[in-house]
Formats: structure tokens, sequence, C-alpha cells
């Protein structure tokens, strides 16, 4: 196991104290819940997309740091996107967290999202940090069941 | 010394020493955890075993496994007496009338299930109520659920405190002519609540209902007699006192367990069977179909014994002495708060602290070899009584230390270091 600050990086304290893009959004265009049933948390993702990019983006939902600070850092990450490259970024950061290693050179483009580096070694966390992404996909997909981050 | 017996519990001179030997009986104990001695604190989850469970297991498998109830040769007969000494072994531990009440299932929670579907049959009808309360592990709530879905009954639950305690009018007042079943767990895993069982099942039997008690968190940490208690059902699991996975006991009481239906066809279950009609077998083979876990059962034998050789008083008081002082030293952390502080309360040690998620919680222990449970512990409805999503719970077992309740203590300061 690595030291726990690689795992509760600055970036990553600093998002689960002050969640950015918390709340509503009225005019979401998409909507989705996801659930972590081994802790039991929820979160609801709201999605505006307008020919084919996220213009807007935010969560609600209690969790822990993992996962709170994973989907605000999503959030900032994805507005201006294109659904495309989202899900691009996704494979990347899944990549990073599972230890699985990123696609080529890909990881300099995770920016902030790097901070997650230190959860591969922490395996029973990973679910905690891809939740809020898991759940971003099911709203794309306008998927009504709540998804978990299996 | 026979083979049950735990080291050296004679010759100590004070409890926690007794104690503190008893450590050696779990080779698990011994294990180093990132650097750290594992400092096991999730006892409510599952125990550790001691060697004796683990070699009653080898022992099985080494000298005697065979199938049991057939067969002439000699193994299948060992097999078959040492699994049905085992019977005798838990009807002593939990003072049953006769062994015919003794039902070997996987857990307390396959146990709920044959009682809610077999008596379900015989004793829902459209408009009958169930009664559980609002401590309910999912395995008390979820069975029960299904049956009234399936028979047109209502679930009704008793409310509790803010301390975790049972509310005595409430529950007193949903009992009616129409409450055919009451289901409540004696101890809460979630919260420690001791329940006053004897009083809930007197209450339940002046209206006629049928009263299971769940035993999972109870068998382990106080001493249980059916008798005294008075209750039609008991369950409880052999993981959780120190015995293995996959096996635990129904008792029922013999005039239900007649009247009842099967739960589950197949072999062992069965006295005479046509392709027209089949005759079912006695007590208690009749809810006992297929080939059981027979290792698991003589394992779950070998455990009792332990814990009997020690003595389930002095467990409890051993377990009661650390609830004390862990809850002296959790209190004085600032920012942290117990949920469940109930009066009558077993070693559970359920709690949150201000600005940090369990979950979080639990990796910050983990890392210092700390085992505690974080989540909603199988109780989400208990979790949503005090509006919060989970909490971080030490539970304690009898191989645990002041120190490794310092140790806990101080692991807690950790966490508040790294989200400070």
């Amino acid at each position: 196991m690595s030291d726990l600050r690689e795992l509760y990086q600055e970036v990553i304290l600093d998002h689960n104290k002050k969640p950015r893009n918390y709340g509503e959004l009225p005019e979401a265009t998409h909507h989705a819940i996801g659930h972590n049933r081994l802790c039991g948390d929820r979160i609801t993702i709201h999605l505006q997309v307008e020919d084919g990019i996220v213009t807007n983006v935010r969560f609600e939902g209690s969790g822990c740091a993992i996962s709170t600070a994973s989907a605000s850092i999503m959030t900032e990450t994805l507005k201006g996107r294109t659904l495309e490259d989202a899900r691009h970024v996704f494979e990347t950061f899944h990549g990073l967290v599972t230890g699985k290693g990123c696609p080529g050179g890909a990881a300099a483009e995770l920016g902030k999202l790097a901070a997650f580096s230190g959860v591969c070694d922490y395996p029973a966390r990973v679910k905690c940090a891809t939740l809020a992404w898991h759940t971003f996909v099911a709203a794309t997909k306008d998927q009504d069941a709540p998804v978990s981050s299996e | 010394m026979s083979a049950s017996t735990p080291a050296n519990i004679a010759n100590a001179s004070s409890v926690s020493r007794d104690f503190l030997n008893l450590r050696k009986d779990f080779p698990i104990l011994s294990t180093v955890m990132n650097g750290y001695p594992l400092v096991y604190l999730d006892n409510a989850a599952t125990t550790q075993k001691p060697r004796v469970v683990i070699d009653a297991l080898t022992n099985y498998y080494t000298t005697t496994n065979a199938n049991i109830h057939r067969g002439v040769h000699q193994l299948s007969q060992n097999a078959t007496e040492q699994y049905e000494a085992v019977r005798e072994t838990v009807r002593a531990f939990i003072n049953a009338r006769q062994v015919s009440e003794i039902i070997f299932v996987r857990g307390a929670t396959e146990g709920i299930n044959l009682v809610a579907q077999s008596l379900g049959r015989i004793r829902l009808t459209p408009g009958d109520e169930v009664v559980i309360t609002a401590m309910e592990h999912h395995s008390n709530i979820v069975p029960w659920q299904m049956v009234c879905a399936q028979h047109g009954a209502r679930l009704r639950v008793a409310p509790m405190n803010d301390a975790g305690e049972l509310l005595w009018d409430e529950y007193e007042s949903l009992l009616n002519e129409k409450t055919k079943i009451t289901a409540f767990t004696q101890i809460s895993n979630a919260l420690g609540t001791i329940n006053p069982v004897e009083r809930m099942v007197e209450a339940a039997r002046k209206v006629g209902a049928i009263t299971l008690v769940d035993g999972a968190q109870s068998a382990p940490h106080t001493s249980v007699d059916v008798q005294k208690m008075g209750c039609d059902f008991f369950v409880f699991s052999g993981h959780k006192i120190y015995a293995p996975t996959g096996i635990g006991v129904l008792y029922g009481r013999r005039e239900l367990l007649e009247e009842m239906p099967p739960y589950q066809g197949g072999g062992d279950m069965i006295s005479y069977v046509t392709f027209e009609k089949t005759a079912y077998n006695e007590l208690p083979y009749k809810f006992e179909a297929g080939t059981p876990n027979i290792a698991g059962t003589i394992g779950l034998g070998a455990a009792l014994n332990y814990v009997t050789a020690i003595g389930l008083d002095r467990i409890a008081a051993h377990e009661s002495e650390l609830l004390a002082y862990g809850t002296s030293r959790l209190q004085d952390i600032d920012g942290l708060t117990i949920i469940g502080t109930a009066a009558q309360k077993a070693g559970v040690l359920s709690f949150i602290l201000k600005g940090v998620h369990p979950h979080d919680i639990g990796t910050i222990m983990d890392e210092r070899g700390i085992a505690i449970r974080t989540g909603h512990h199988c109780a989400q409805p208990v979790m949503d009584r005090y509006e919060i999503p989970a909490t971080a719970r030490a539970s304690l077992g009898l191989y645990n230390t002041k120190e490794e309740i310092d140790a806990l203590a101080e692991g807690i300061r950790k966490v508040f270091e790294v989200f400070t």
C-alpha cells in the first residue's frame, strides 16, 4: 500500500470540501442516478447536451471523499467537450484508477484527474472514483434505472 | 485438556489476562497488516476462527469424510454420528427441549426465509399482519416483505427512539388479532441495542402471534435460553460465533415445525417417494433437503464447545467492559458522534465523524491494520432513521483488547489529521 497522501491528494481533499457544480440544473436534458452498493452512496448527474456537446453538468448526492471529488472534477472536465471526447476521457481515467494503465500518452490529457492516480492501490475504492462517470454515461443514454459502478 | 478447551483459561489470574491468552487460539490474529498488528474489529460481520474449529474441519476431511444418513459403510456412520452429535450440542447451547427442534441451515438468513415461506403458507391470509422493528437487518425485513406480498398480508414496523431503543408503547399498540407473526432481533447489528425479547414475546403471544427471534448478533455475545425467552423460533449463524461460514441454526417449537410444510424438496427430507406422492421424513430431517454442510456443522460443534468452555456470561462481561472503555474513549473525541446509545447495549460501536465519510474512515483504518465495517450494515432503514448514508462500526469479539480500542482511537485521530 502506498502512502495515504497519494490517495488523498490536496486537490481531492479540496474538491471534497468544496464540491464544484453541485446542485440542480433546470436546463438539463439528461439525468441519471448512480448507486454504490458497497457503501450505499447515491449520486445524481444532471446533464445538458446541445449538438453533441456537454454545455453544462451538475451533480447532487453524498458520498465519500473519493466519489465526491471525482464527481466534482468530472463536471469541470466535461464542460465544453463533445460526448465522444467525454467517453474517451472516461476510458483514460478508468485505465488510471484501475491500474491497467492509460493508452499511449493519454495520461497527459487528464489534467486534474491525474490526482486519482493513487486509487489503483486501493481496489476497494475504484468504484468510488468511477461512480460519477458511470452515472454520466448512463445519463447520456437516458437510462432510467439507477446504475452502479460495477 | 480436551481438544475444545481454550488455552490457559483456568490458570490465568484475571479476567482480562484470561482473554488475552485466548488470542493465541486464533492463528489469524498474529497477522501483520501494512506493518501493523492486525486489529480485527469487524466481529458483527464475521468472527475469526480458533484453531480447534480449523482442526475440526481438517480432521473431518482427513479421517471421516462421507455422506450422512445413507450407506452402511463405516465412514458414513462416523460422519452421521459426528453430525448428529452437534445437534445435541446446539440443543444444550440454546436450551431447546429436544434435538428434533434443531434444524441446520446455511445461516440466520436462510432460517428466517425458511420460517417466512413455510409458515406463511399455513398462517398468512389477506389482511393479516406481520410485525417487525425499525432496527432489523435486511435479512429480517426482506423475507417478510416477500411473504406478505405473496399472501396479501401487511408488514408493520415498530419504531425506535433516537438512542436506538424500541418504543414499547408503539410496539404494543401494533399488536392485535390480525398480527400472525412477529419477528425481531435480540441485538441490533448496526446499533448494538439489546431488545427486551422476553417481554416482546410475551406481548406477541397475548394476541396469539407466532414469534421469531433473530439471534445472529446475540448468540455469540450472551447466553441464550429459548425456553425462557418463550419464542417459537430462534435463528443464528455459525460464522458469527467463531464457526465456519455456511452453517447456521433454526430452532423451532416442535408443534409448529410438525405443522409446517417443507421449505425445500430433495434427498434426506423424504421417507418414501413415488412419482404420485411423497411422504416426508420426520423432524428435523423434513427441513434438511440435500446433503448438508457436514464439515461446517462439525466445525459449529467445535466452536460452541469452545465458547461454552469459556462461558458466555464471562464473554459477555469481557465485551461489556470493552464496550464501556471504547464508549468513553470515543466520546472524548471532538467531532465524533456515536450512533446507537441504548441503555442496554452489546459490543457494537457505530459512529460518524464530522466532515468525513465512513468509507474514507475505513480506508485510513485499513492502512493501519484496523479492520472495521463501513457502510449501511445491511440495515438501510436504520441509516434512514438517523438520516445518514452510512456509519463506521467497530464490533467486539472475545479476543479484543483495550489496546485495540486505543489503536482505534489513534486511527480516528489520524483520520482527522488527513482531513484537515
